[in-house]
């Protein structure tokens, strides 16, 4: 959170966008929200971080976040993309994974870290995010969007998405 | 606010302390006030081609793929190599003020720096696999060296790939393994794929002049470097699917002159259907 109270009135406005494809998420529970900071002459400048490099719902956030600071108000807005550092899953905020469970997306299970292992990886239990269970099984490694996968719950039969840890 | 990313003390949410110098420009739309030098531009030409002709190559298989998951995953990994495509490519252009479009578009295939092996065909679905297979092996190793770049702009677009690409691996592992250990009909497939494909892979380990340059300046990895840890994952993985490495066959496409802008006779038709549409209506947006 930005520092002085202007800059922080204006990142609650920013904050209220929701991602285009996870309606349930902000880009703030997302971490995609990097920094917003309002200069003397009262312009704002916000940068944004891409989830995926060829994500489609980037340019559809950086158009909310536009609009949704011009409609606060706002007449200078300038919204930047920022690659470095790298986004990574483990930036999404605990109430952002509840959220997620929530609305039936498995959350990403363990930390980026965990990822870095041989050619052929064992991969951890993902939990059926509707009851719970671990008896769940990968049906497809690139699900609905790049940041999921989609799997299914063998003990209550449901197919679920599952976001990776990135 | 919590935040738990590893080993930084930064607030991902706030105040961030990177260096913002060349930030603003690495993604397409982003202004032009950092430019790259000319062989910072000539390597994004390089790998932004290899990277936006392979995802050409993969979006012809949306609704072609053998179950409907699979066009999923193709299209997924093709939108991310497009996605570094266009940070590249918009990088490569602020030397002489050409937007990505024009990169992608108005350039004929004498122009085009990707290595033979991301312009070879499809053919079966097992082609696809191995080509997948030493293209993301080779990527992993690539972008992962790219991320110590001493041109921060390179560096960022790397580290953002370097988890992605590491997907695609894993995608083209899993598939591998499965088409190896499946059916004797697939099984034949893969090895054949595998044998028809294992002679590109030479090229994208060459140094040529520029490499050692760039690899004297820090900024890219020389290519012959990255060969050992591709090697033992593909050592690993064939290891695995008790295929073998087809040494020796179809030596003399080793040397691939795709760097240099010399291409098979696979790249035009591509670049045709690529092109179209924005060279019979210049200047339109869809």
């Amino acid at each position: 959170m930005p520092a002085d109270a202007a800059s922080r009135a204006a990142w609650d406005v920013a904050a209220t966008v929701t991602d285009p494809e996870v309606p349930v998420l902000t880009i703030e529970d997302l971490g995609v929200l990097r920094s917003v900071a309002v200069d003397d002459d009262g312009a704002v400048h916000v940068e944004l971080t891409p989830t995926y490099s060829g994500c489609p719902a980037m340019d559809a956030m950086r158009d909310d976040v536009l609009l949704a600071l011009t409609h606060a108000g706002y007449d200078r807005v300038d919204v930047r993309m920022v690659l470095a550092p790298a986004w990574t899953t483990d930036w999404m905020s605990d109430a952002g994974r509840d959220k997620l469970r929530a609305y039936g997306i498995a959350p990403p299970s363990g930390s980026a870290p965990v990822r870095d292992a041989g050619p052929i990886r064992v991969r951890l239990a993902v939990k059926c995010p509707r009851c719970g269970s671990l008896n769940t099984r990968e049906l497809a490694r690139f699900g609905s969007t790049s940041c999921k996968a989609l799997f299914e719950c063998r003990d209550c039969l449901e197919p679920f998405d599952s976001f990776k840890v990135l | 606010m919590s935040v738990e990313h590893p080993g930084a003390d930064l607030d991902p949410h706030g105040d961030v302390t990177v260096d913002r110098v060349a930030l603003a420009d690495e993604l397409a739309g982003g202004g032009a006030s950092v430019a790259a030098s000319a062989d910072v531009a000539e390597l994004a030409l390089r790998i932004g081609d290899d990277a936006l002709v392979l995802s050409q190559r993969l979006g012809d298989w949306i609704t072609r793929a053998p179950e409907l998951e699979e066009d999923v995953a193709l299209g997924n990994i093709a939108l991310d190599l497009l996605g570094h495509a266009r940070s590249l490519l918009h990088y490569a252009g602020t030397i002489d003020g050409r937007s990505e479009d024009d990169l992608a578009y108005f350039r004929d295939e004498p122009d085009f720096r990707n290595a033979w092996l991301f312009e070879q065909p499809n053919g079966d679905f097992a082609h696809t696999i191995a080509r997948q297979l030493f293209a993301s092996t080779y990527l992993v190793e690539l972008h992962r060296g790219l991320e110590s770049s001493t041109d921060a702009t390179i560096a960022a677009i790397a580290a953002k790939a370097s988890k992605e690409v590491d997907y695609h691996r894993d995608h083209a592992i899993q598939w591998t393994l499965r088409l190896a250990g499946g059916t004797e009909e697939s099984r034949r497939r893969m090895i054949r794929a595998v044998e028809q494909t294992w002679p590109y892979v030479g090229e994208l380990f060459v140094d040529d002049e520029l490499a050692t340059r760039l690899a004297d300046d820090g900024i890219a990895p020389l290519p012959s470097s990255l060969r050992p840890a591709f090697d033992d994952v593909i050592d690993a993985v064939f290891a695995e699917a008790d295929l073998a490495r087809p040494e020796g066959r179809l030596a003399f496409v080793v040397g691939g002159r795709g760097r240099s802008g010399g291409h098979t006779e696979h790249l035009g038709p591509l670049l045709a259907e690529m092109q179209v549409l924005a060279r019979a209506h210049p200047g339109a947006s869809w």
